[in-house]
């Protein structure tokens, strides 16, 4: 009996230290010669990640990518902290976050580019909605109560709006889809940006709509509420077949959201683009140009430690940005356009271990 | 003379009872420690502001506070009554060709993940308590401030309902042993002294009074934690409302929905605080439990039943 206890407590005891062992943050060639990179971060991300995994490990069986998605910002603590090879964030880390990584400098890598869509359940109206800033401002603020507001009519002369009250539904979990939709909100209307202001976590004025977890979760609201909107990664709602709504540019157009309006958008944006590439697509310039886009950044040391592992990593990011971009459209989301890939280009040749470049 | 077995196999269980202790230590000092920015910058605020706005560092907890115990309270009031009918009902009444499978689904019912249960409560359970039994409610009750509002079916009443389902299976399991460890020998002098099956019952269900009081805090425990179906269908809103149909937010479902994107150390600190106001919530309401199974114990004088 005692002998037997012993010996499940040694083998208690051996579990957990060879799991404890086994746990080592950013993945070492295993027994068989395989590389392996473990990345997290970004739930927005993550179904096109699985797609580019599986397909690079197709091409490259010694290789295997590993991503986790945890949310963008624990993407930048699992960096800052190197518990990941790579992080990826919706939203460029801060100077707060980059004056707080002490472990060497990290280069911003933009690989797809998304949108935020206004998604809306409304019984009866089938023609898409054209919505203005000011008009998702005043909803989201609960200013317009009703669909039959005659602000929603300006721009929506045909549609024939039921006399309802707006429900709107909005992020309850920190997120960069949030920060993106207030991000484009702060810029456009400035009650907005007095009132709530560029942030990941949106607090309504009391008593308006309801908070969803995940994109998920705020899909789900808006399909089982009639009457309802709320603000979704394009993904989502196509997936969902819930309409999106055109929204009004910085050109005045209402613009769809799509590959090429979101590509347009971050080609709009090139020119003013800062030299670490940490910049918001948020109602960017150009005609066709879709206003509330953002875009995926991968988060790397510029000094890998490890050549093997940092050669396979850069291969990687160069695969994702070039010819992984045929999977881009797919899944929904847009593929840079090629201003951005030229920069981005330059961005993966300053990866390097020990002071020499790993892109030959 | 002593083993030397013994003397290995009482030190492995004093070890093994040591570890609790060590890790609740261990637990509630790393959070302190943790959430030392916001204890030092709002102090008892923290708890009284009903405030909650990460974007401007307003960290107020109460609304917080409230949703949780509102929901668990509400829980309970549903499911306290049912579980216990469904106990009585297996022990007392059903013959065994029924009551074993009504068991069995009870048990299954304790299986399904909080997920599901989330699941299911946006896509059947709200839209049921938006179409009807809200409808129903705030027709006839109306005049209640609980039952006006916004009826979306997403809010306190429906996070309420699925914590009540999912404590049932629990209380309903802990009942029935209960009821089932109370001696026969109480029913059959009950009955031979010409009592009625309900007045037996009651005999039963007076002398298992402590182990049910039990059973109710662990139902209370569960619905206190649970995270992510609440999450799912309470409306994550931190408000402070009479109503039910109003959207709430308990302290579970925001540490959930928030921890892995905080990055700001006030922000991180606010949570982490939180954490710490939930494991006082809970210490606090166990320990009132505790009280009430004690002097339920003592009145009946079934203390040892327990």
């Amino acid at each position: 009996m005692i002998s037997r206890l012993l010996v499940s407590m040694l083998l208690l005891t051996a579990v957990v230290f060879i799991s404890a062992c086994s746990g080592q943050p950013t993945g070492q060639s295993d027994s068989s010669g395989s590389t392996m990179i473990q990345g997290s971060g970004s739930t927005f991300v993550q179904p096109l990640m699985v797609k580019w995994a599986s397909e690079y490990g197709i091409l490259n069986p010694s290789v295997k990518i590993d991503y986790q998605s945890t949310g963008s910002g624990a993407g930048i603590k699992a960096i800052q902290s190197k518990t990941s090879a790579f992080g990826a964030s919706d939203v460029a880390m801060s100077d707060k976050d980059l004056a707080a990584t002490k472990d060497g400098e990290i280069i911003h890598i933009p690989v797809v580019l998304g949108a935020v869509v206004l998604t809306y359940n409304l019984p009866g109206v089938d023609k898409p909605l054209n919505l203005s800033p000011e008009v998702i401002s005043d909803i989201f603020l609960g200013k317009i109560k009703k669909w039959s507001d005659p602000k929603l009519k300006t721009d929506n002369p045909e549609v024939t709006f039921p006399d309802t009250a707006i429900l709107p539904v909005y992020r309850a979990d920190g997120s960069g889809t949030s920060d993106i939709f207030t991000d484009y909100l702060s810029k456009t209307v400035p009650e907005w940006k007095e009132k709530i202001g560029r942030t990941k976590n949106p607090q309504l004025p009391t008593g308006v709509g309801i908070g969803g977890k995940g994109n998920e979760g705020v899909m789900g609201q808006v399909k089982q509420n009639p009457n309802s909107i709320g603000y979704v990664e394009l993904t989502f709602a196509k997936a969902n077949k819930l309409p999106a709504a055109l929204i009004k540019n910085k050109a005045g157009k209402f613009i769809e959201a799509g590959s090429d309006s979101v590509s347009k958008a971050a080609a709009g944006a090139v020119a003013s683009m800062p030299e670490d590439l940490r910049f918001e697509l948020t109602n960017s310039d150009g005609e066709g140009a879709y206003p509330i886009s953002g875009m995926v950044f991968v988060l790397v040391y510029k000094n890998q430690e490890d050549a093997a592992k940092g050669k396979a990593l850069v291969d990687f990011l160069w695969w994702v940005t070039h010819e992984g971009t045929k999977f881009v459209t797919d899944l929904h989301y847009s593929p840079l356009p090629a201003e951005l890939v030229a920069k981005v280009e330059q961005k993966i040749g300053m990866i390097s271990s020990g002071g020499a470049p790993l892109r030959k | 003379m002593t083993h030397l077995g013994d003397k290995i196999f009482r030190t492995a269980m004093t070890m093994a009872a040591t570890v609790i202790v060590v890790i609740v230590v261990a637990m509630i000092a790393k959070m302190v420690m943790n959430s030392m920015p916001t204890l030092q910058a709002y102090g008892v605020g923290f708890l009284t502001d009903s405030e909650w706005v990460p974007a401007t560092n307003k960290f107020g907890a109460l609304p917080f506070i409230y949703g949780t115990v509102v929901s668990s309270v509400l829980a309970l009031v549903i499911s306290v009554p049912i579980s216990i009918g469904i106990a009585i009902f297996l022990v007392e009444q059903a013959p065994s060709r029924i009551a074993k499978p009504i068991a069995f689904m009870v048990e299954l019912l304790a299986a399904i993940p909080s997920v599901v249960y989330g699941l299911w409560g946006i896509f059947v359970l709200a839209p049921f308590v938006r179409d009807y039994l809200g409808a129903f409610l705030a027709q006839y009750l109306g005049f209640l401030p609980l039952f006006q509002g916004r009826l979306t079916g997403i809010g306190m009443l429906t996070g309420g309902l699925i914590l009540a389902l999912m404590i049932t299976p629990i209380i309903t399991a802990v009942v029935r042993d209960v009821l089932e460890a109370v001696p026969n020998t109480q029913r059959e002098a009950s009955l031979a002294l010409g009592a009625t099956k309900w007045e037996t019952t009651q005999i039963v269900l007076g002398n298992a009074a402590s182990g049910i009081a039990g059973a109710v805090v662990l139902g209370l425990g569960r619905a206190i934690g649970e995270t992510m179906a609440v999450t799912m269908v309470i409306g994550n809103s931190p408000q402070i409302t009479a109503s039910l149909f109003e959207p709430a937010y308990t302290i579970a479902s925001v540490l959930a929905a928030n921890f892995a994107d905080a990055t700001e150390e006030l922000y991180l600190s606010a949570l982490i605080e939180m954490g710490l106001v939930l494991f006082l919530v809970t210490f606090v309401i166990n320990g009132f439990a505790k009280l009430l199974v004690m002097r339920v114990a003592k009145r009946t004088g079934t203390a040892k039943n327990s």
